[in-house]
Parts: structure tokens; sequence; C-alpha cells
């Protein structure tokens, strides 16, 4: 299972907020990708990760933009 | 105002404004000319890199001004690879170097990894400098961002065993804290020592191999010769209170690590805990927007720098940050000099809680 957020053209820290606010709301294993084209979203969303104790699972192209995706641990 | 951007430009030092003031009146003439007056000017240049060689324990011929720091990295990477070219064309350089010697590297820059602390990987450097076609291996003394001080002795060994010269950025260092020997090419900025902007320092080891870019090959691009005679001054006058205020600011930088920490929520101190310089300091806090942040500070009175890719003109977060993977948004970089008292670091702390926690009820961001 996979939800998407559409963060592209949003500045950081939105992108980071966006995926903050989403997370609590999917069931565990869950995974949210967020697509953003923010340069510091690449750095900033695994660093959220580490600090918040989730998963980050890794980065992909959509449709020719970045997108990282986020699994929910706890 | 309290201001705390030392690492971009420390205040100018009194010690500074006097020998400046005295050579506008005194080293006017052109130093290269046979009349009196350009022999004080001349007694006055001499004087000055003799200052500044001693204190940085080379000899006065390896020591050249430039029109400041940039120029001097730029000078460095370039003339160290143009002195190479035989050898090949790489540059070996750390990922947390300053912008100025990426720029210079281009596309011959060879990255080498930093650890959450921004602390070189050794192992990664030895491996690097051992490569084919390396031309030159560059490593800044300390991080300008986060204040990291790299194992430059170390470095050195590796770059000796490897036949590579090493070119040490020592901007952040001089007149701060000693820098390790082993290297061929150093520069340094007068300004992040409290002496007039406009004037760097280029050190060519007798015997580095380095190429000027310039015809005649021309190495002293510096022409303003009072602040030149100003700069050797401050660093004179820097050196002579270096380990008090290593002593006295060091605490200071340690009482904001841990109160920041304690008092603003989901904050990030970032760089070495202690092998770091003593008078800077750099945190980001989640969810904040780091031009909104500095405006905020600015408000309250405190000028503070930022790495966070809003502050920038590229808008691309600090590749600091980045090869550290410390989280780039909400950045503050405080850096401390010698007009800064505890009071005014206490004013900061007992404020920016407040700061950070209004602009993230603004967001409304409070509690995620």
């Amino acid at each position: 299972m996979r939800e998407t957020l559409d963060c592209l053209g949003q500045r950081c820290p939105l992108p980071v907020i966006a995926l903050a606010r989403r997370l609590p709301d999917v069931p565990v294993g869950v995974v949210v990708r967020v697509l953003a084209d923010d340069p510091a979203a690449a750095n900033d969303i695994p660093a959220w990760c580490r600090m918040r104790g989730q998963e980050y699972v890794g980065t992909v192209t959509v449709d020719g933009a970045p997108a990282y995706d986020v699994r929910r641990t706890h | 105002m309290t201001y705390f951007d030392a690492a971009a430009a420390a205040p100018l030092h009194p010690v500074a404004r006097q020998a400046l003031l005295a050579a506008l009146d005194d080293g006017w003439a052109d130093s290269g000319k046979l009349y009196s007056q350009a022999r004080r000017a001349r007694q006055l240049l001499d004087a000055a890199r003799a200052t500044t060689a001693e204190i940085l324990r080379v000899r006065p011929d390896e020591l050249t001004f430039t029109s400041g720091g940039t120029e001097a990295a730029h000078s460095a990477v370039l003339g160290g690879l143009a002195g190479r070219r035989r050898a090949g064309e790489r540059l070996v350089h750390s990922a947390i170097e300053h912008s100025a010697v990426l720029y210079a590297a281009s596309d011959a820059g060879v990255p080498v990894a930093v650890d959450r602390l921004g602390r070189l990987d050794l192992d990664a450097w030895r491996e690097a400098v051992k490569g084919p076609g390396v031309a030159l291996a560059a490593l800044i003394s300390a991080s300008h961002e986060v204040g990291t001080v790299q194992p430059v002795a170390e470095a050195a060994e590796a770059c000796a065993a490897a036949g590579v010269p090493l070119y040490v950025d020592a901007a952040q260092s001089v007149g701060r804290i000693p820098v390790p020997d082993g290297w061929s090419l150093l520069t340094a900025s007068a300004r992040k020592w409290g002496g007039p902007a406009g004037v760097g320092l280029l050190v060519i080891r007798k015997g580095a191999r380095w190429r000027s870019r310039y015809p005649d090959g021309e190495r002293e691009t510096c022409r303003d010769l009072p602040a030149m005679v100003a700069a050797a001054a401050a660093l004179r006058a820097v050196t002579a209170e270096q380990a008090a205020e290593a002593a006295r600011l060091a605490p200071l930088v340690d009482k904001i690590r841990r109160v920041v920490a304690a008092t603003v929520p989901d904050v990030e101190v970032v760089g070495d805990p202690d092998d770091r310089l003593p008078h800077l300091v750099t945190f980001s806090c989640l969810y904040v927007d780091g031009e909104a942040l500095l405006h905020a500070l600015d408000r309250r009175g405190f000028a503070v720098s930022s790495g966070s890719s809003c502050t920038s003109s590229t808008l691309r977060p600090s590749h600091v940050l980045e090869a550290m993977g410390v989280l780039s948004h909400g950045n503050v970089r405080v850096s401390l000099h010698r007009e800064t008292t505890e009071a005014d670091v206490d004013r900061f702390l007992s404020e920016l809680p407040g700061v950070v926690a209004d602009l993230r009820a603004e967001a409304g961001v409070v509690g995620l």
C-alpha cells in the first residue's frame, strides 16, 4: 500500500511539514511517497526520518520529478 | 544590535583601525619607487609581511597578500593544479570545502565524504589521494559552517605518502586555533580575524608546485598597502589574545549548544561537540523556515547566518549540511568574536525559544 503527497512547487520546510502531518494518519507499514522538487527535500526528508525514527525507503523519479518514499514504522 | 556572524567577517579590531589610519598617512606612496616616501611604504609592507610570516611560522618570501580570502582560495586551487599538470588534473577535496574552493575545482574535483559530525572520512581520503591523476588535495582546517576541526595532520601524512601536495583553507582557524604543519599551500582571510576586508593570504611553501595565472608569474594581487598593514597588526593582536579568547568563547559555545538543545523542542545542534572551533555553533530547527528565522532574529537585534536553502541566492541548501546528512531547514549559525559578552549570549538564549515557538505557531506545526 502506498499514499502519495504532491508537494511539487513547495519550498522547504513545507514538504517535510506535509509529510509530518500525513504520516500519523496512515497505518503502520504503509509507505507515503512525497513528490517534491525543492532541492532541500532530498536532504531534509531523510533527516526528518532519522530524527523521528521513521523508515526512509529511498528516492525515485516520477514523471521527471524527484519523489521520496517513507514508511511509517511506529 | 548583537553581531553573531564573525565567521563571515569579524568587527574591525581596534589595533587594525589604528594601523590603517597610520598607514593611510604614511604608506600611500608606490612602494616600488626610489624616494623617501616610497621607502617608507616599502618598510611598512616588509614589516607587515615579516609579522604575518612569523605568526604563520613561514618564510616572508613564502607569503603573499591577495585581494581577499576568496581570491586566495581560487589562486591556491588553480595555481596548485596548474603547477602539477604533468601529474594529473584531479583535485581531491573534502565534501565540506568552502564554495570558493569548489567553484575553482569545477570538474576536476573528487569529493571525499564526512561523517554526521562533519569530520573527514580519513580512510576514504587515503584511498582518494592515492588515486590516478591526482594533482592536488584540499582540506579546510575547520568547517566554516559547523565548526568541526578537521584531521589536517593525518590528512597531510596521507598526502605525503601519496606524493600529493596539500592545500589547507585555514580561513576559520588563523587567529583562533593552531594549524598543523605538513601542507604545501595555505590560505586565510583577514576580515575573519578582525582585519579589514579585501586582504587575503596565500602561502606557497618553498619547493611547492604552483603556477600563477597572471602575466609575469604575478603572485601578490593585493595593492592596498594600508589594508595589508592593518591586517598584519590585527593578526598580531589576535594571536596574542588567541588562547585567552578561545578559553573565554568555547564555554559560551558550550552553553549555546546545551541550552538550545534543552529549551528549543525538535532542534538538531550539529557539528562535533568537542573537536571544534571555539567561536562557532550551528543548529537546525525542525519545521521552521530559515529565512523567516533570520528575519525574526534580526528584528530582535541578532545578526546570524544560515545554511538553509531559502537564505541562499541559489535556493540550494548548504552543501556542508547535505554532506553531513543533517537537517538543513531552520538553520542558524552563531559565530562569536572578541566583543561578544556572556550577556549577549544569555539574551539570545532567552529570546530564541520564543522566536522559534512563534514561527511554529504561525506555520501551524506545533505538536507535529
